[in-house]
């Protein structure tokens, strides 16, 4: 069956909704390609997700995989396409309008009101995806620490993930 | 290196405006490329690094500004910026390549992970492995939400916009754009254009 029209149709969708940061969309992005088109399970999602923050470049690359599983490389150049074509050509047109919007009061209102619908959205998309990703003492653990040591410490954080690679290894392979 | 030498802000705008005349459409493709393929762990630093300090096609200002007007258009920080500058340096095919050079890298390694994963993905090993590399990865979303929240959130009444959204989302089942739309509209409603302005002044 062919996938392509779903999937320029789900990750243009997706992309208009990734207001201050991919995070945003996660929850929609877990409805859609889980539970209604099936191309993955959740951990699988999870996990794309996930060891895309070893990836350089835009940390939402794990889109490609997904277009890769569905649609074989096509899905692949179209989800890249869907999904980072609506809001680049979106940003061009506000890049040029931005020094005209200046004068316009409103644009501060809608930055200040914005700022913390996009954190929430973020924090939202972070829980829903933590709470597949966060199942037990270990994996709280490996979390938390995590954060702790980003809030505490300047680390490349892609170093941190390699670090709960080694623990998840060590801890879960069974003996 | 040269940053020493840049005293005066003078100095740094002539510097800048003469490596704007010389970017070209396959200069800003490379640039973008390489921040592309190097930018292990977050792109904001590779992109100031490369932009600003290597290259000086902006300035540290027109940086912060450039990142704040990506922050608040949905889209991900790192393709926003590259679509911003490419257009400034060349217009819009500047913001093609641009764009292109900062996803290629990622995009080719994601497909080449996807493989490995769907083909390997069930080893004990790597199931293991992508148990601690999720959690970790959980950790880490919730430090930058943390760490941009503590930035870009100015009131204690900005918790009440964010709780309400968290909410909306995950406690109410709304959808992501039926909460953006109510919400957003409460909160730039919240921040009308009088009082934005009694307090950008005081700020």
């Amino acid at each position: 069956m062919n996938q392509v029209p779903a999937l320029i149709r789900v990750f243009a969708y997706l992309s208009l909704l990734t207001v201050g940061g991919g995070m945003a969309a996660f929850p929609e992005m877990k409805i859609l390609t889980v539970d209604v088109h099936k191309w993955l399970d959740f951990h699988q999602l999870i996990h794309l997700y996930s060891v895309g923050q070893l990836a350089p470049g835009p940390n939402m690359m794990m889109i490609v995989s997904i277009g890769d599983w569905a649609g074989g490389i096509l899905g692949a150049i179209v989800v890249l396409i869907a999904f980072f074509g609506p809001t680049a050509l979106l940003a061009l047109i506000v890049g040029r309008l931005w020094t005209q919007l200046e004068k316009w009061p409103w644009r501060q209102s809608i930055q200040k009101g914005l700022a913390p619908v996009s954190i929430g959205l973020l924090l939202a998309g972070t829980l829903s995806m933590a709470r597949g990703a966060v199942t037990g003492w270990t994996t709280g653990g490996i979390a938390l620490g995590v954060l702790l040591t980003m809030m505490w410490r300047k680390v490349n954080p892609a170093l941190l993930v390699i670090g709960g690679a080694i623990v998840g290894g060590i801890v879960f392979l069974p003996r | 290196m040269s940053d020493a030498t840049l005293n005066s802000p003078l100095d740094e705008a002539a510097l800048v405006r003469a490596a704007r005349e010389k970017a070209s459409v396959l200069d800003i493709f490379l640039a973008f490329l390489t921040i592309g393929a190097t930018s292990f762990g977050g792109v904001v630093p590779y992109l100031r690094d490369g932009l600003v300090t290597k290259r000086h096609w902006v300035d540290d200002k027109e940086f912060v500004e450039i990142l704040s007007i990506s922050q608040s258009l949905p889209g991900l920080n790192a393709t926003n910026v590259a679509v911003l500058l490419g257009d400034r340096l060349r217009g819009w095919l500047g913001a093609v390549v641009a764009v292109l050079g900062m996803c290629l890298p990622g995009a080719a390694i994601m497909l080449f992970v996807g493989i490995m994963y769907r083909t390997h993905g069930d080893h004990a090993i790597t199931t293991a492995m992508l148990k601690g590399v999720a959690a970790a990865a959980a950790g880490l979303l919730l430090s930058t939400v943390i760490q941009l929240g503590k930035k870009s959130l100015t009131h204690h009444y900005d918790l009440i916009f964010v709780l309400v959204t968290v909410l909306a989302v995950n406690r109410w089942h709304q959808s992501v754009p039926r909460t953006l739309i109510v919400v957003g509209l409460m909160a730039i409603l919240w921040y009308h254009p009088r009082k934005a302005a009694k307090e950008g002044t005081s700020q």
